[in-house]
Protein backbone atom coordinates (compact mmCIF):
# COMPACT_ATOMS: atom_id res chain seq x y z
CA UNK A 1 0.00 0.00 0.00
CA UNK A 2 0.95 3.19 -0.60
CA UNK A 3 0.63 6.19 2.66
CA UNK A 4 1.35 9.51 2.83
CA UNK A 5 2.72 10.26 6.35
CA UNK A 6 3.29 13.42 8.08
CA UNK A 7 5.46 12.94 10.78
CA UNK A 8 7.34 15.06 13.03
CA UNK A 9 10.89 16.33 13.00
CA UNK A 10 12.76 18.04 15.61
CA UNK A 11 16.29 18.51 15.48
CA UNK A 12 16.72 18.77 19.67
CA UNK A 13 14.82 19.83 22.27
CA UNK A 14 15.59 23.55 21.92
CA UNK A 15 15.45 23.63 18.36
CA UNK A 16 11.36 24.35 17.37
CA UNK A 17 10.32 20.94 15.68
CA UNK A 18 7.25 20.64 12.51
CA UNK A 19 5.34 18.02 10.35
CA UNK A 20 7.38 16.90 7.26
CA UNK A 21 5.39 15.05 4.71
CA UNK A 22 6.49 11.82 3.29
CA UNK A 23 5.49 9.26 0.69
CA UNK A 24 6.29 5.82 0.72
CA UNK A 25 5.03 3.03 -1.01
CA UNK A 26 5.27 -0.90 -0.78
CA UNK A 27 4.28 -0.93 2.65
CA UNK A 28 2.59 -4.51 3.72
CA UNK A 29 -0.02 -5.45 5.66
CA UNK A 30 1.56 -7.73 7.85
CA UNK A 31 4.48 -5.27 8.80
CA UNK A 32 4.41 -4.21 12.22
CA UNK A 33 3.83 0.09 12.49
CA UNK A 34 7.94 0.17 13.42
CA UNK A 35 8.71 -1.73 10.51
CA UNK A 36 6.79 0.46 8.28
CA UNK A 37 8.92 2.99 9.43
CA UNK A 38 12.42 1.16 9.52
CA UNK A 39 11.65 1.33 5.50
CA UNK A 40 11.09 4.99 5.52
CA UNK A 41 14.27 5.36 7.34
CA UNK A 42 16.20 3.09 4.90
CA UNK A 43 14.76 5.40 1.93
CA UNK A 44 15.97 8.43 4.31
CA UNK A 45 19.16 6.84 4.97
CA UNK A 46 19.83 6.18 1.05
CA UNK A 47 19.19 9.71 -0.07
CA UNK A 48 21.24 10.77 2.61
CA UNK A 49 18.90 12.25 4.48
CA UNK A 50 18.44 12.22 8.53
CA UNK A 51 16.50 9.29 9.27
CA UNK A 52 13.92 9.51 11.97
CA UNK A 53 14.46 9.13 15.27
CA UNK A 54 12.19 6.99 16.99
CA UNK A 55 12.07 4.62 20.72
CA UNK A 56 11.92 1.04 20.08
CA UNK A 57 13.61 -1.94 22.06
CA UNK A 58 11.88 -5.48 22.77
CA UNK A 59 9.51 -5.29 19.92
CA UNK A 60 7.19 -7.66 21.46
CA UNK A 61 5.01 -5.32 23.59
CA UNK A 62 6.39 -6.30 27.02
CA UNK A 63 9.30 -3.38 27.37
CA UNK A 64 7.16 -0.29 27.01
CA UNK A 65 10.08 1.73 25.04
CA UNK A 66 8.24 2.29 22.29
CA UNK A 67 5.47 4.95 21.91
CA UNK A 68 4.15 7.71 19.10
CA UNK A 69 0.76 9.22 18.49
CA UNK A 70 -0.74 7.94 15.49
CA UNK A 71 -3.57 9.75 14.21
CA UNK A 72 -4.16 11.39 17.18
CA UNK A 73 -4.20 8.50 19.38
CA UNK A 74 -0.88 6.77 21.74
CA UNK A 75 0.00 3.76 19.95
CA UNK A 76 -2.34 4.34 17.45
CA UNK A 77 -5.93 3.17 16.34
CA UNK A 78 -5.90 -0.68 18.10
CA UNK A 79 -6.63 -1.45 21.22
CA UNK A 80 -4.46 -3.40 24.04
CA UNK A 81 -1.53 -3.25 21.85
CA UNK A 82 1.99 -1.43 21.90
CA UNK A 83 3.15 0.65 18.88
CA UNK A 84 5.38 -2.34 17.79
CA UNK A 85 2.68 -4.63 17.80
CA UNK A 86 0.36 -2.21 15.60
CA UNK A 87 0.21 -3.90 12.35
CA UNK A 88 -0.13 -1.86 8.97
CA UNK A 89 -3.24 -4.18 8.23
CA UNK A 90 -4.94 -1.45 10.61
CA UNK A 91 -4.15 1.05 7.68
CA UNK A 92 -5.82 1.50 4.13
CA UNK A 93 -4.17 2.26 1.07
CA UNK A 94 -3.37 5.93 0.81
CA UNK A 95 -4.17 6.57 4.00
CA UNK A 96 -2.55 9.67 5.72
CA UNK A 97 -1.23 9.38 9.30
CA UNK A 98 0.06 11.67 11.37
CA UNK A 99 3.03 10.81 13.92
CA UNK A 100 3.70 12.55 16.44
CA UNK A 101 5.94 12.43 20.10
CA UNK A 102 3.98 11.57 23.14
CA UNK A 103 3.37 15.51 24.25
CA UNK A 104 3.37 15.91 28.07
CA UNK A 105 5.29 19.38 29.52
CA UNK A 106 6.85 16.45 31.45
CA UNK A 107 7.92 14.36 28.89
CA UNK A 108 9.88 16.92 26.44
CA UNK A 109 11.31 15.84 23.22
CA UNK A 110 14.89 14.88 22.84
CA UNK A 111 14.38 14.31 18.78
CA UNK A 112 11.97 13.41 16.57
CA UNK A 113 9.72 11.46 17.67
CA UNK A 114 12.08 10.69 21.12
CA UNK A 115 10.58 11.92 24.73
CA UNK A 116 12.44 11.96 27.41
CA UNK A 117 10.12 9.90 30.00
CA UNK A 118 12.40 9.92 32.91
CA UNK A 119 9.97 11.31 35.11
CA UNK A 120 8.26 7.68 35.61
CA UNK A 121 11.28 6.76 36.54
CA UNK A 122 11.77 9.50 39.12
CA UNK A 123 8.13 8.71 40.33
CA UNK A 124 9.13 5.30 41.01
CA UNK A 125 12.08 5.81 42.30
CA UNK A 126 9.98 8.17 45.01
CA UNK A 127 8.45 4.73 46.58
CA UNK A 128 7.85 2.29 43.85
CA UNK A 129 9.46 -0.38 45.79
CA UNK A 130 9.74 -2.51 49.24
CA UNK A 131 12.78 -2.55 51.18
CA UNK A 132 13.60 -6.27 51.70
CA UNK A 133 16.91 -7.53 52.54
CA UNK A 134 17.85 -9.47 48.94
CA UNK A 135 21.45 -10.67 50.41
CA UNK A 136 21.22 -14.00 50.80
CA UNK A 137 18.76 -14.45 53.51
CA UNK A 138 15.83 -13.81 51.57
CA UNK A 139 12.39 -14.92 52.68
CA UNK A 140 10.28 -16.59 49.73
CA UNK A 141 7.36 -14.10 48.74
CA UNK A 142 4.86 -17.19 48.59
CA UNK A 143 5.50 -18.07 52.27
CA UNK A 144 2.71 -15.38 53.26
CA UNK A 145 -0.64 -16.46 51.63
CA UNK A 146 -2.55 -14.03 49.76
CA UNK A 147 -5.74 -14.12 48.39
CA UNK A 148 -6.64 -15.18 44.91
CA UNK A 149 -8.24 -11.61 44.35
CA UNK A 150 -5.71 -9.11 45.91
CA UNK A 151 -3.26 -11.69 43.86
CA UNK A 152 -4.97 -10.81 40.46
CA UNK A 153 -5.73 -7.51 41.23
CA UNK A 154 -1.92 -6.58 41.85
CA UNK A 155 -1.00 -8.74 39.20
CA UNK A 156 -2.94 -6.79 36.27
CA UNK A 157 -1.74 -3.04 38.00
CA UNK A 158 2.01 -4.77 37.87
CA UNK A 159 1.62 -5.69 33.75
CA UNK A 160 2.08 -1.30 33.39
CA UNK A 161 5.12 -1.08 31.33
CA UNK A 162 5.35 2.66 31.88
CA UNK A 163 5.09 3.18 28.27
CA UNK A 164 3.76 6.76 28.84
CA UNK A 165 0.23 6.55 27.11
CA UNK A 166 -1.90 7.37 29.63
CA UNK A 167 -0.40 10.73 29.73
CA UNK A 168 -0.45 11.23 26.17
CA UNK A 169 -3.76 10.32 25.86
CA UNK A 170 -5.22 12.62 28.72
CA UNK A 171 -6.04 15.71 27.64
CA UNK A 172 -4.64 17.17 31.42
CA UNK A 173 -1.54 15.17 30.78
CA UNK A 174 -1.99 13.56 33.80
CA UNK A 175 -0.04 10.65 35.00
CA UNK A 176 -2.62 9.36 37.83
CA UNK A 177 -3.04 6.13 35.52
CA UNK A 178 0.68 4.97 35.69
CA UNK A 179 1.13 6.21 39.46
CA UNK A 180 -2.00 4.24 40.58
CA UNK A 181 -0.79 1.67 39.06
CA UNK A 182 2.45 1.50 40.80
CA UNK A 183 0.60 2.63 44.34
CA UNK A 184 -1.91 -0.42 43.87
CA UNK A 185 0.54 -3.27 42.75
CA UNK A 186 2.40 -2.62 46.58
CA UNK A 187 -0.90 -1.43 48.05
CA UNK A 188 -2.77 -5.07 47.27
CA UNK A 189 -0.34 -7.24 48.90
CA UNK A 190 1.45 -8.01 52.92
CA UNK A 191 4.65 -6.80 51.66
CA UNK A 192 3.30 -3.56 50.41
CA UNK A 193 1.67 -3.14 53.21
CA UNK A 194 4.54 -1.74 55.57
CA UNK A 195 5.38 1.48 53.75
CA UNK A 196 2.23 2.19 52.14
CA UNK A 197 1.60 4.92 53.90
CA UNK A 198 4.74 6.72 53.13
CA UNK A 199 4.77 5.23 49.67
CA UNK A 200 1.56 7.24 48.40
CA UNK A 201 2.53 10.08 49.61
CA UNK A 202 6.28 10.15 48.03
CA UNK A 203 4.96 9.18 44.33
CA UNK A 204 2.37 11.57 44.59
CA UNK A 205 4.31 14.48 45.70
CA UNK A 206 7.02 13.13 42.65
CA UNK A 207 4.40 13.07 39.99
CA UNK A 208 3.44 16.38 40.74
CA UNK A 209 6.73 17.58 40.84
CA UNK A 210 7.35 16.45 37.55
CA UNK A 211 4.72 19.08 36.15
CA UNK A 212 1.71 16.40 34.96
CA UNK A 213 -1.89 17.51 35.09
CA UNK A 214 -4.80 16.59 36.97
CA UNK A 215 -7.16 13.67 36.38
CA UNK A 216 -10.66 14.55 35.66
CA UNK A 217 -12.09 11.20 35.24
CA UNK A 218 -12.13 11.63 31.66
CA UNK A 219 -11.19 7.53 31.29
CA UNK A 220 -9.06 8.08 28.20
CA UNK A 221 -5.78 6.77 29.72
CA UNK A 222 -7.68 3.09 30.28
CA UNK A 223 -8.78 3.15 26.80
CA UNK A 224 -5.57 3.51 25.11
CA UNK A 225 -3.12 1.74 28.19
CA UNK A 226 -2.05 -0.87 25.81
CA UNK A 227 -2.03 -3.28 29.53
CA UNK A 228 -5.38 -2.59 30.08
CA UNK A 229 -4.72 -0.90 33.55
CA UNK A 230 -7.96 -0.11 34.76
CA UNK A 231 -9.24 3.26 36.19
CA UNK A 232 -10.01 1.28 39.69
CA UNK A 233 -6.27 1.63 40.41
CA UNK A 234 -6.98 5.68 40.60
CA UNK A 235 -9.32 5.10 42.87
CA UNK A 236 -7.39 3.05 44.97
CA UNK A 237 -5.08 5.56 45.17
CA UNK A 238 -7.44 8.48 45.79
CA UNK A 239 -8.41 6.81 48.90
CA UNK A 240 -4.63 5.04 50.23
CA UNK A 241 -3.53 8.79 49.91
CA UNK A 242 -6.78 10.08 52.02
CA UNK A 243 -5.98 7.68 54.30
CA UNK A 244 -2.15 8.16 54.71
CA UNK A 245 -2.68 11.61 54.73
CA UNK A 246 -4.94 11.15 57.50
CA UNK A 247 -2.64 9.60 59.61
CA UNK A 248 0.15 12.64 58.96
CA UNK B 1 -0.41 19.82 54.91
CA UNK B 2 1.11 17.52 51.57
CA UNK B 3 -2.98 16.77 51.54
CA UNK B 4 -3.65 20.76 50.71
CA UNK B 5 -1.16 21.11 47.76
CA UNK B 6 -1.53 17.87 46.18
CA UNK B 7 -3.26 17.36 43.05
CA UNK B 8 -5.11 14.43 44.79
CA UNK B 9 -6.26 17.15 46.99
CA UNK B 10 -8.01 19.29 44.16
CA UNK B 11 -9.79 16.43 43.02
CA UNK B 12 -10.95 15.75 46.61
CA UNK B 13 -12.36 19.38 46.24
CA UNK B 14 -13.55 19.34 43.46
CA UNK B 15 -15.49 16.07 44.38
CA UNK B 16 -16.96 17.20 47.54
CA UNK B 17 -17.90 20.68 46.98
CA UNK B 18 -19.63 19.13 43.22
CA UNK B 19 -21.85 16.55 45.63
CA UNK B 20 -22.66 19.34 48.13
CA UNK B 21 -23.89 21.36 45.19
CA UNK B 22 -26.13 18.43 44.01
CA UNK B 23 -27.61 17.98 47.71
CA UNK B 24 -28.81 21.53 47.25
CA UNK B 25 -30.15 20.91 43.67
CA UNK B 26 -32.25 18.26 45.24
CA UNK B 27 -33.73 20.74 47.95
CA UNK B 28 -34.43 23.31 44.75
CA UNK B 29 -35.45 21.13 42.32
CA UNK B 30 -38.40 19.85 45.11
CA UNK B 31 -39.29 23.55 45.95
CA UNK B 32 -39.78 24.65 42.45
CA UNK B 33 -42.42 21.81 41.93
CA UNK B 34 -44.71 22.85 44.36
CA UNK B 35 -44.87 25.95 42.06
CA UNK B 36 -46.47 23.79 39.70
CA UNK B 37 -47.92 21.58 41.84
CA UNK B 38 -49.07 23.44 45.12
CA UNK B 39 -48.10 27.31 45.40
CA UNK B 40 -49.65 27.69 48.60
CA UNK B 41 -46.55 25.16 49.79
CA UNK B 42 -44.38 26.90 47.19
CA UNK B 43 -45.06 30.18 48.86
CA UNK B 44 -45.18 28.87 52.43
CA UNK B 45 -41.38 27.17 51.73
CA UNK B 46 -40.18 30.28 50.19
CA UNK B 47 -41.11 32.12 52.65
CA UNK B 48 -39.61 30.45 55.20
CA UNK B 49 -36.28 30.05 52.90
CA UNK B 50 -35.99 33.69 52.50
CA UNK B 51 -36.56 34.59 56.49
CA UNK B 52 -35.55 31.65 58.52
CA UNK B 53 -31.98 33.37 60.07
CA UNK B 54 -30.44 30.34 59.89
CA UNK B 55 -31.49 29.18 56.41
CA UNK B 56 -30.35 33.29 55.65
CA UNK B 57 -27.29 33.61 57.40
CA UNK B 58 -26.06 30.23 57.45
CA UNK B 59 -26.86 28.33 54.71
CA UNK B 60 -26.92 30.63 52.24
CA UNK B 61 -23.38 31.62 52.86
CA UNK B 62 -22.30 28.43 53.05
CA UNK B 63 -24.16 27.35 49.81
CA UNK B 64 -22.33 30.39 47.87
CA UNK B 65 -18.69 29.18 49.18
CA UNK B 66 -19.78 26.30 48.34
CA UNK B 67 -20.22 27.54 44.16
CA UNK B 68 -17.22 29.91 44.91
CA UNK B 69 -14.70 26.91 45.28
CA UNK B 70 -16.38 24.77 42.81
CA UNK B 71 -15.30 27.09 40.26
CA UNK B 72 -12.37 28.41 41.42
CA UNK B 73 -11.11 25.16 41.74
CA UNK B 74 -11.95 24.29 38.17
CA UNK B 75 -10.47 27.46 36.68
CA UNK B 76 -6.96 26.27 38.72
CA UNK B 77 -7.10 23.12 37.53
CA UNK B 78 -7.80 24.22 34.08
CA UNK B 79 -5.00 26.16 33.76
CA UNK B 80 -2.27 23.69 35.62
CA UNK B 81 -4.08 21.24 33.26
CA UNK B 82 -3.22 23.65 30.14
CA UNK B 83 0.34 23.94 31.99
CA UNK B 84 1.18 20.24 31.70
CA UNK B 85 0.79 20.03 27.76
CA UNK B 86 2.92 22.79 26.54
CA UNK B 87 2.83 21.99 22.86
CA UNK B 88 -0.13 20.63 21.49
CA UNK B 89 -0.78 17.52 19.46
CA UNK B 90 -0.97 18.42 15.68
CA UNK B 91 -3.54 15.95 15.51
CA UNK B 92 -5.51 14.48 18.75
CA UNK B 93 -8.50 12.06 18.81
CA UNK B 94 -10.12 13.06 22.10
CA UNK B 95 -13.92 11.70 20.89
CA UNK B 96 -11.82 8.16 20.25
CA UNK B 97 -11.34 7.05 24.10
CA UNK B 98 -12.83 9.56 26.32
CA UNK B 99 -17.09 11.41 26.09
CA UNK B 100 -17.41 15.08 24.84
CA UNK B 101 -19.02 16.19 27.96
CA UNK B 102 -15.47 14.45 30.18
CA UNK B 103 -13.56 16.53 28.44
CA UNK B 104 -15.75 19.78 28.19
CA UNK B 105 -16.74 20.60 32.29
CA UNK B 106 -14.94 24.07 31.98
CA UNK B 107 -17.50 25.01 29.14
CA UNK B 108 -20.67 23.47 30.60
CA UNK B 109 -19.51 24.76 33.91
CA UNK B 110 -19.04 28.74 32.39
CA UNK B 111 -22.47 28.72 30.82
CA UNK B 112 -23.77 27.65 34.18
CA UNK B 113 -21.36 29.91 36.11
CA UNK B 114 -22.79 32.46 33.70
CA UNK B 115 -26.07 31.38 34.03
CA UNK B 116 -25.67 31.92 37.82
CA UNK B 117 -25.29 35.43 37.18
CA UNK B 118 -28.01 35.71 35.53
CA UNK B 119 -30.53 34.09 38.09
CA UNK B 120 -29.05 35.85 41.07
CA UNK B 121 -29.98 39.17 39.49
CA UNK B 122 -33.75 37.60 38.82
CA UNK B 123 -34.15 36.39 42.30
CA UNK B 124 -30.99 37.22 44.59
CA UNK B 125 -30.88 40.56 43.93
CA UNK B 126 -34.69 40.95 43.47
CA UNK B 127 -35.00 39.46 47.36
CA UNK B 128 -32.54 41.90 48.50
CA UNK B 129 -34.13 44.59 46.89
CA UNK B 130 -37.62 44.27 48.03
CA UNK B 131 -36.01 43.02 51.90
CA UNK B 132 -33.46 45.44 52.45
CA UNK B 133 -33.28 48.33 50.01
CA UNK B 134 -36.87 49.00 49.29
CA UNK B 135 -37.51 47.61 53.14
CA UNK B 136 -40.97 46.27 52.37
CA UNK B 137 -42.65 44.78 55.16
CA UNK B 138 -43.16 40.56 54.86
CA UNK B 139 -45.34 38.85 52.38
CA UNK B 140 -45.50 34.89 52.49
CA UNK B 141 -47.91 34.90 49.63
CA UNK B 142 -45.63 36.67 47.05
CA UNK B 143 -43.60 34.47 45.34
CA UNK B 144 -45.54 32.73 43.25
CA UNK B 145 -47.08 35.44 41.11
CA UNK B 146 -43.23 36.87 41.48
CA UNK B 147 -41.39 33.46 39.82
CA UNK B 148 -44.68 33.02 37.03
CA UNK B 149 -43.99 36.29 36.18
CA UNK B 150 -40.34 35.75 35.65
CA UNK B 151 -40.98 32.93 32.89
CA UNK B 152 -43.20 35.52 31.02
CA UNK B 153 -40.33 36.32 28.47
CA UNK B 154 -39.80 34.09 25.87
CA UNK B 155 -35.57 34.87 25.45
CA UNK B 156 -35.40 34.29 29.75
CA UNK B 157 -36.79 30.99 29.35
CA UNK B 158 -35.01 29.88 26.48
CA UNK B 159 -32.10 30.93 28.32
CA UNK B 160 -32.99 29.18 31.55
CA UNK B 161 -33.95 26.02 29.30
CA UNK B 162 -30.37 26.09 27.21
CA UNK B 163 -28.61 26.45 30.85
CA UNK B 164 -30.71 23.48 32.28
CA UNK B 165 -29.48 21.49 29.09
CA UNK B 166 -25.60 21.95 30.10
CA UNK B 167 -26.40 21.32 33.92
CA UNK B 168 -27.53 17.75 32.49
CA UNK B 169 -24.10 17.26 30.57
CA UNK B 170 -22.14 18.85 33.64
CA UNK B 171 -23.56 16.11 36.23
CA UNK B 172 -23.32 13.63 33.58
CA UNK B 173 -19.56 13.08 34.02
CA UNK B 174 -19.22 14.87 37.81
CA UNK B 175 -21.91 13.39 39.82
CA UNK B 176 -20.84 9.96 37.92
CA UNK B 177 -17.40 10.47 38.67
CA UNK B 178 -17.01 11.97 41.96
CA UNK B 179 -16.96 8.71 43.92
CA UNK B 180 -14.07 7.41 41.83
CA UNK B 181 -12.54 10.56 43.17
CA UNK B 182 -13.06 10.47 46.36
CA UNK B 183 -11.12 6.70 46.17
CA UNK B 184 -14.99 4.72 45.95
CA UNK B 185 -14.69 2.07 43.04
CA UNK B 186 -16.20 -1.26 43.60
CA UNK B 187 -19.27 -3.29 43.20
CA UNK B 188 -21.80 -0.63 43.87
CA UNK B 189 -20.47 1.87 40.95
CA UNK B 190 -22.01 0.48 38.00
CA UNK B 191 -25.36 0.84 39.98
CA UNK B 192 -23.83 4.34 41.20
CA UNK B 193 -22.75 5.39 37.86
CA UNK B 194 -26.49 4.66 36.10
CA UNK B 195 -28.30 6.69 39.20
CA UNK B 196 -26.26 9.87 39.28
CA UNK B 197 -27.20 9.08 35.09
CA UNK B 198 -30.42 9.09 35.67
CA UNK B 199 -30.06 12.08 38.35
CA UNK B 200 -28.28 14.54 35.85
CA UNK B 201 -31.40 13.80 33.15
CA UNK B 202 -34.35 14.09 35.47
CA UNK B 203 -32.71 17.43 37.66
CA UNK B 204 -32.22 19.20 34.87
CA UNK B 205 -35.06 18.22 33.12
CA UNK B 206 -38.05 19.34 36.20
CA UNK B 207 -36.13 22.52 36.02
CA UNK B 208 -36.76 22.93 32.58
CA UNK B 209 -40.33 21.98 32.98
CA UNK B 210 -41.15 24.15 35.44
CA UNK B 211 -39.62 27.28 33.68
CA UNK B 212 -41.55 26.32 30.45
CA UNK B 213 -44.61 25.54 32.44
CA UNK B 214 -44.83 28.82 33.98
CA UNK B 215 -43.68 30.36 30.90
CA UNK B 216 -47.12 28.99 29.26
CA UNK B 217 -49.33 29.75 31.94
CA UNK B 218 -48.93 33.27 33.00
CA UNK B 219 -51.07 34.42 36.31
CA UNK B 220 -54.20 35.84 34.06
CA UNK B 221 -56.14 38.84 36.52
Amino acid sequence: MKLYLKIWRQKDASTPGKIVDYTLEGVEGDMSFLEMLDILNEELVSKGEEPVEFDHDCREGICGTCSLQINGEPHGPDRLVTTCQLHMRKFNDGDTIVIEPFRATAFPVIKDLIVDRSAFERIQQAGGYISVNTSGNTIDANSIPINKYDADEAMDAATCIGCGACVAACKNASAMLFTSAKVSQFALLPQGRVEATERVQSMVRQMDLEGFGNCTNTGACEVECPKGISLTNIARMNREYLSATSKG
Amino acid sequence: MSLIKSSLARKYVMALSGLFLIIFLILHVTINLASVFSPDFFNEASHFMGYNPLVQFLMQPILVIGVIVHFVMGFVLEIQNKKARDVSYVKYKGSANAPWVSRNMIYSGLVILAFLGLHFYDFWVHEMTYKYIEANPEDPTRYYAETVEKFAPFWRTILYVVSFVLLSLHLWHGFASSLQSMGVNNKYTAGFTKFAKIFAVVVPLAFAFIAIYHHLNPITH
